[in-house]
């Protein structure tokens, strides 16, 4: 047998290792990789449907500028113009690269080093900006540098984990299960978890506290857990005064947080505070982990701090089993943030702001034009293309469409720019529709390069497939705009080893420990050693190719020296800040958004298996049951959501797993798969002042029932034209068909012919009540359905599922009967061909009679069932049946 | 002493009669019956498969000779009664016999309806009434090769049906547009109609038959119609209706209409002769289906034996049809009014049509082709009534899906009427419909 190939899974931070074994471009078994130190093995569902989701559906195969077919040089050449005459006359900070922590580390670095070097702009930021940029600025102004101090294993050495702002069971599941599985096999001390999450989700329900706070009053809690600690004498004093500054200005800021205000502000039991921090008093091995919840705020960066400063009062970091770790998002948000991706970094960890990162750059990169000032964040960049300061603009392997707070105003941008340059893997993408230029870049399968997850770890992506034709990495493409600019020897990288060579090398470049990111030991790799590369946490300070390498250090700040110029932790002053837009009686309720556990982002990929989109199969908007009272909303009812940015449609989903006031929505859902229902479209565009990043977990809203003259779903093998009276609009892909759930507030034409447009030579069945307003058909090609649509004025629609498993089998003649019913008819209750018309009886009926009653005449047959008691027409068949059912006793 | 009691005509409603009689008053009656044809009695109803060779004259034969026998009673076959003489109380035979009686029931049936149009009277021009007329038409199918039908009726299909079996080139002529339209709607009508021209039947619709030509030997050999257009036809079978037979009932002048006049006890004015079948008219109708007759023979025999109080009321009806295999069911006002809403449901491609019309939540009829399961239940919700709003959107998928407790109460008999109120029949046609 074959070896599987080994490559990292492309979804969320956790970097699980994957094994490939493949049949065929588009079949591959996918399976976890039991060496891979993130996941021994374990994938998540996600993971494991990766198989699902590599067809080429959708695929961008071709360069394209303004709707039309080019070939790569034209392609080229027309960019590199575009660049250097906005350049030219406006100026370097005329361009911006918006790019994704879906790019590999070897992509992501040629960005960088494109933007920032050489075209001479910090406008280059990324989509992790969105994500986890709030933990990059808590971090550096802790330690003077963004690191994470933890590996996964502190998860199971903890005896506690607070988890804030966290649905791990969900975002990320096989970090989850480890620590599960590290609770299940405790025999002796208990490892506890604490949810601090404003919703109940699938992670608080088994953890053993959830602390549903207020949104936003994260700073309180942990303001009030750095008092209640000093009050208990759990500070570690020796610690606090040899490695760190501004305890006491910190704590100052903190003293008035009692539980009884803790309790108060943060709308939770006070019982609870107490449990929580007396858990946290008491547990010297407890992680912080924490996620979106804190790091999407307005005061997101505070947040991050007024965790680290817990564990800084109490020594509990650069040991096992304890540190507050920040989980990213995304498969490469933290390769991104070690080349510099974002706007106010330069690269491997060094500083935009400081003159002599700049100098050791710039002269790495004999760079001189090398920019000297930060760029625009996310949020600010589009506004600035909104404003038209910005004319050329290139995105790579993100939707921002889609991903942006108050994201209409992209939409807006985007028209703005002379122009917009997207390069993905997807041609079907919001964004991909107002670009420009549009380019096919390579995807997960054909991407080769390496990624790092969120415990440092590097890890190889391998292909396991040829790029389509036309179709190229996201390196090669910039490299080829860069040399087309001129910059031949500065980008004249062959291959991805020589890219990551060069990156370890810059990290290595005039560090002698001064800063954290430190690949020295890579400066030297070799095709054949990057090939077969393993998995590996930085710092890599040797070269890991010897026998004898040992890794520095099983974890950061072991030695609790931190990266500022004394070498000292940062406390910081935490004055606790609501988010920045409030409630009204405009919009009384607060809309949160996250992740939901079986999709990805924007569904590029996710939406492609089918079993992946069988969990949660539309946008949904979770209610509390009172609000849903005051606002007359029932469950399942489609609703409007509004905020002064914008609106969604989604359908109501009414639990006591929110916090009443308080709403959720998933980010998924776009124009790509559903009308309306994007949520960031309604979302305050309001950042955190320190790292930029957006406050996507609180907006305020107003919710409403949307009034809809007819409901409708269409499932089917076809390319289906949704009506333009279609308000609500959700696009599904099931097994062997896809399926649309629609709705409209004005009349439709409520002829589903006219919907499917059937092929002439298929079997049509149709229902049609048009008093109660339904309509139903179902199309039917060589005895497979192909098609089928229910729509209804009032009253309700059969359960889908029944209907979705029914495509690519051949249709039963009960089935074929039952279809339009919508559901299975019990086939004890099919009477089978009627054998006697006069009173209705079927052949399925008769033969039981038979066989149950041991009937040897029509006589006895009439007699238990009247048939063949009127006309005696059917008398010769009864005696049929009688003999046949004999024949078969018999057999 | 056994009253003595004479039946003219030896057919399907006479003859069950006799059965109930049997049965209730055994040995009470001496019993004779005189028919025209030279048999038992035959199912009338099978004559179509007997045609077609999907049976034979033996397999359909309800009471052979023997039986005639073994119950004593008397068969004159092949000797109709020519005369009944109410005051001698005594009927004559075209042979001759004459028979007294204490009781005469008339069960003489109905005669097929000939248009007059010239050739009428031609060789190879005949009605499809009896196993005559069977042989007739498979004599015809042997020797020759163009039959035309006249009359798109069930009666018409079946002998095309049979005739196309025996090999003929059958061209089926009707006056409308639309097959059975007192049975089918349009829809239901066309789908039979393809169904049929699949199998090879030709339709001369919306044609008026003018003139039947004969050749050099008599028998007709052409058809023309009102438009000039003309067919071959070596054999022409008009299926275009029936009236009840009724001429030894006038000549002896009783009450006659359309049919001889009953009372609820299956009585003529004369208190001594009673009549079933078709040739009897019950509060102004005529019937020509066998489940009525069927009723009327039960009711009847009670009365004759005088046993019964019990009343005929008549029969409601619904057409639940097979026509050479087809299945078809129509019941109510299967048309509907402006006001009416319909329930449709369509498979074509699998001969599958369904409709119901619905009259404030209450179904008033139905049409059902090719998927005749549910028409007991649809026929039993019209009889009742019965509000359907909250089976409304299942109904048409049948009584699988749908709770069987709301059948349950959807079609209980309200118990005070239950003594009046006829438990519905479900009727096929005989032979004798038009």
């Amino acid at each position: 047998m074959k070896h599987p190939i080994k490559t990292t899974c492309p979804y969320c931070g956790v970097g699980c290792g994957v094994d490939l074994t493949v049949h065929s471009e588009t079949s591959v078994d996918v399976q976890g990789d039991k060496t891979h130190p993130a996941n021994f093995g374990r994938l998540c569902v996600k993971g494991s449907a990766l198989g699902d989701t590599i067809g080429f559906e959708d695929r961008l195969l071709y360069p394209q500028i303004d709707g039309q077919r080019v070939n790569w040089s034209q392609a080229i050449q027309t960019i590199a113009e575009r660049f250097k005459q906005s350049i030219a006359q406006y100026g370097p900070d005329s361009v911006a690269l918006y790019v994704s922590g879906q790019l590999l580390t070897e992509d992501y670095y040629v960005a960088n080093k494109l933007a920032k070097g050489f075209l001479g702009t910090g406008n280059i930021d990324t989509n992790s900006r969105l994500c986890m940029s709030s933990a990059v600025a808590g971090y550096k102004r802790a330690f003077g540098s963004d690191t994470v101090p933890n590996n996964y294993e502190d998860l199971e050495q903890a005896d506690l984990i607070v988890l804030v702002g966290s649905n791990t069971a969900w975002c990320h599941p096989v970090v989850y299960q480890r620590m599960i599985a590290a609770q299940q096999a405790r025999t002796d001390q208990p490892l506890k978890l604490v949810v601090v999450d404003p919703r109940a989700t699938r992670t608080s329900d088994t953890a053993q506290l959830h602390l549903a706070i207020k949104p936003g009053t994260d700073t309180v809690l942990f303001n009030g857990l750095l008092a209640y600690l000093v009050k208990h004498n759990k500070v570690d004093q020796a610690f606090v005064d040899q490695h760190t500054d501004g305890f006491e200005p910190a704590l100052q800021a903190a003293a008035d947080y009692t539980v009884g205000v803790v309790a108060m502000q943060c709308d939770v039991d006070q019982a609870q505070v107490e449990q929580f921090y007396d858990w946290v008093a008491t547990t010297e091995k407890t992680v912080t982990f924490f996620s979106m919840g804190v790091n999407q705020s307005s005061s997101g960066t505070d947040k991050v701090n007024s965790i680290i400063n817990v564990h800084l009062a109490t020594g509990r970091i650069g040991r096992p089993g304890m540190g507050p770790f920040s989980m990213t998002g995304q498969p490469n948000a933290m390769g991104g943030r070690e080349v510099g991706g974002l706007s106010n970094q330069l690269a491997a960890h060094m500083d935009i702001q400081k003159a002599e990162h700049r100098d050791c750059v710039s002269r790495f990169w004999q760079a001189p034009e090398l920019t000297q000032t930060a760029g625009l964040m996310a949020v600010d960049l589009f506004e600035a293309a909104a404003a038209g300061k910005i004319k050329v603009l290139w995105i790579m392997a993100t939707n921002p469409m889609v991903s942006l707070p108050n994201a209409d105003l992209v939409k807006k941008a985007m028209q703005q720019c002379d122009t917009v340059i997207v390069s993905d893997c997807i041609e079907t993408t919001n964004t991909a529709q107002y670009a420009d230029i549009l380019l096919p870049a390579a995807g997960w399968g054909e991407k080769d390069g390496t990624v790092t997850n969120s415990e440092r770890r590097i890890s190889r992506q391998r292909p396991f497939r040829a790029m389509p034709a036309e179709v190229k990495a996201d390196w090669w493409i910039m490299t080829q705009v860069a040399q087309a600019l001129g910059w031949r020897d500065q980008f004249g990288y062959q291959q991805p080893v020589d890219i990551f060579r060069e990156h370890a090398r810059l990290s290595a470049f005039e560090n002698q420990g001064q800063r954290d990111f430190d690949l020295t030991g890579f400066s030297h790799i070799t095709h054949e050693q990057y090939e077969h590369l393993q998995p590996i946490q930085w710092p890599v300070k040797t070269d890991p190719f010897k026998p004898d390498y040992k890794a520095e250090s099983e974890r950061m700040f072991i030695d609790q020296r931190f990266f500022t110029d004394n070498g000292r932790a940062q406390f910081q002053v935490i004055q606790p800040r609501l988010p920045v837009n409030n409630t009204d009686a405009s919009c009384p309720l607060v809309l949160n958004t996250g992740r939901l556990r079986d999709q990805w982002h924007t569904m590029t990929r996710t939406g492609l298996s089918a079993k992946l989109n069988g969990h949660i199969r539309e946008p949904f908007l979770a209610v509390h049951p009172d609000d849903a009272a005051t606002y007359q909303i029932k469950n399942l009812d489609l609703v409007w959501l509004t905020s002064r940015w914008g609106k969604a449609l989604a359908r109501a989903q009414i639990t006591r797993d929110q916090r009443r006031g308080e709403v959720f929505m998933p980010m998924h859902w776009n124009d790509q798969f559903a009308r309306h229902a994007r949520v960031d479209a309604v979302v305050n565009p309001v950042v955190d002042p320190v790292s930029g990043e957006p406050e996507f977990k609180h907006t305020p809203v107003m919710v409403e029932k949307a009034a809809m003259a007819w409901q409708a779903f269409v499932i089917t093998q076809s390319t289906f034209n949704v009506p333009d009276e279609a308000v609500y609009a959700v696009r599904r892909k099931a097994h062997d068909c896809t399926v649309w759930e629609l709705a409209g507030s004005t009349p439709v034409n409520q002829d589903l012919q006219h919907w499917l447009a059937p092929d002439a030579a298929c079997d049509t069945i149709h229902y049609q009540d048009q008093a109660a307003g339904h309509a139903r058909l179902a199309v039917i090609d060589q005895q497979r359905l192909t098609s089928v649509a229910f729509i209804t004025q009032k009253g309700s629609l059969p359960d889908r599922a029944w209907l979705t498993q029914l495509f690519g089998q051949t249709l039963s003649p009960i089935e074929r009967r039952s279809l339009l019913a919508g559901r299975p008819m019990d086939p004890a209750m099919d009477v089978g061909p009627i054998v006697c018309s006069c009173f209705g009886v079927g052949q399925n009926t008769i033969n039981q009679a038979i066989v149950e009653g041991q009937l040897t005449t029509p006589a006895c047959i009439g007699k238990k069932l009247k048939a063949g008691t009127n006309c005696g027409s059917c008398i010769p068949e009864l005696k049929n049946l009688i003999t046949q059912s004999a024949i078969s006793q018999a057999s | 002493m056994a009253k003595r009691l004479v039946m003219i005509g030896n057919g399907m409603a006479g003859m069950r009669t006799i059965d109930e009689l049997l049965a209730i008053a055994p040995g009470e009656f001496e019993i004779t019956v005189f028919g025209r044809e030279p048999y038992g009695n035959y199912n009338r109803i099978m004559l179509s498969p007997v045609l077609a060779e999907e049976a034979t004259f033996d397999s359909i034969m309800i009471h052979t000779p023997e039986w005639y026998a073994e119950y004593e009673v008397t068969l004159f076959s092949g000797d109709p009664i020519v005369s009944i003489d109410r005051d001698q109380k005594q009927v004559v035979s075209q042979q001759g016999r004459r028979v007294d009686y204490d009781v005469l029931l008339l069960a003489t049936g109905s005669n097929p309806f000939i248009i007059p149009v010239p050739g009428h009277d031609l060789d190879g021009v005949i009605a499809y009434r009896d196993i005559h007329d069977v042989q007739a038409m498979q004599a015809a199918a042997r020797q020759y090769q163009h039959a035309v039908v006249i009359g798109g009726g069930l009666l018409g299909l079946e002998a095309a049906y049979g005739l196309h079996k025996q090999g003929m080139h059958v061209t089926v002529v009707h006056l409308l547009d639309s097959l059975m339209e007192r049975q089918l709607d349009k829809t239901a009508a066309t789908l039979l109609q393809q169904t049929l021209e699949a199998q090879g039947i030709h339709f001369a619709m919306e044609h008026a038959t003018k003139a039947l030509h004969a050749n050099d030997q008599g028998r007709v050999h052409r058809i023309e119609f009102a438009d000039g257009k003309i067919l071959d036809a070596d054999l022409v079978v008009m299926a275009v209706g029936i009236k009840p037979n009724i001429d030894l009932a006038q000549h002896c002048a009783l009450a006659c209409e359309r049919g001889v006049m009953v009372d609820d006890h299956l009585r003529t004015q004369d208190p001594h002769i009673f009549a079933v079948g078709e040739c009897a008219q019950h509060r102004g109708v005529a019937y020509g289906l066998v489940a009525p007759l069927y009723d009327q023979a039960k009711i009847c025999a009670e009365h004759i034996a005088q046993t019964g109080q019990t009343c005929y009321e008549g029969t409601v009806l619904s057409t639940k049809l097979k026509v050479t295999g087809i299945d078809l069911f129509s019941a109510g006002d299967f048309t509907g009014q402006e006001s009416s809403e319909l329930i449709v449901y369509e498979d074509l491609p699998k001969g599958v049509y369904k409709k119901l019309v619905i009259e404030d939540n209450v179904l008033i009829g139905c049409v059902l082709y090719g998927d005749v399961a549910d028409g007991n239940l649809y026929f039993t919700l019209i009889d009742r009534q019965a509000c359907i709003a909250d089976i409304r959107h299942d109904l048409i998928f049948g009584e699988a899906y749908i709770d069987p407790k709301l059948i349950q109460q959807l079609t209980m008999v309200n118990p005070i009427h239950a003594d009046v109120k006829p438990e519905p029949v479900y009727a096929q046609p005989k032979v004798a419909v038009g």
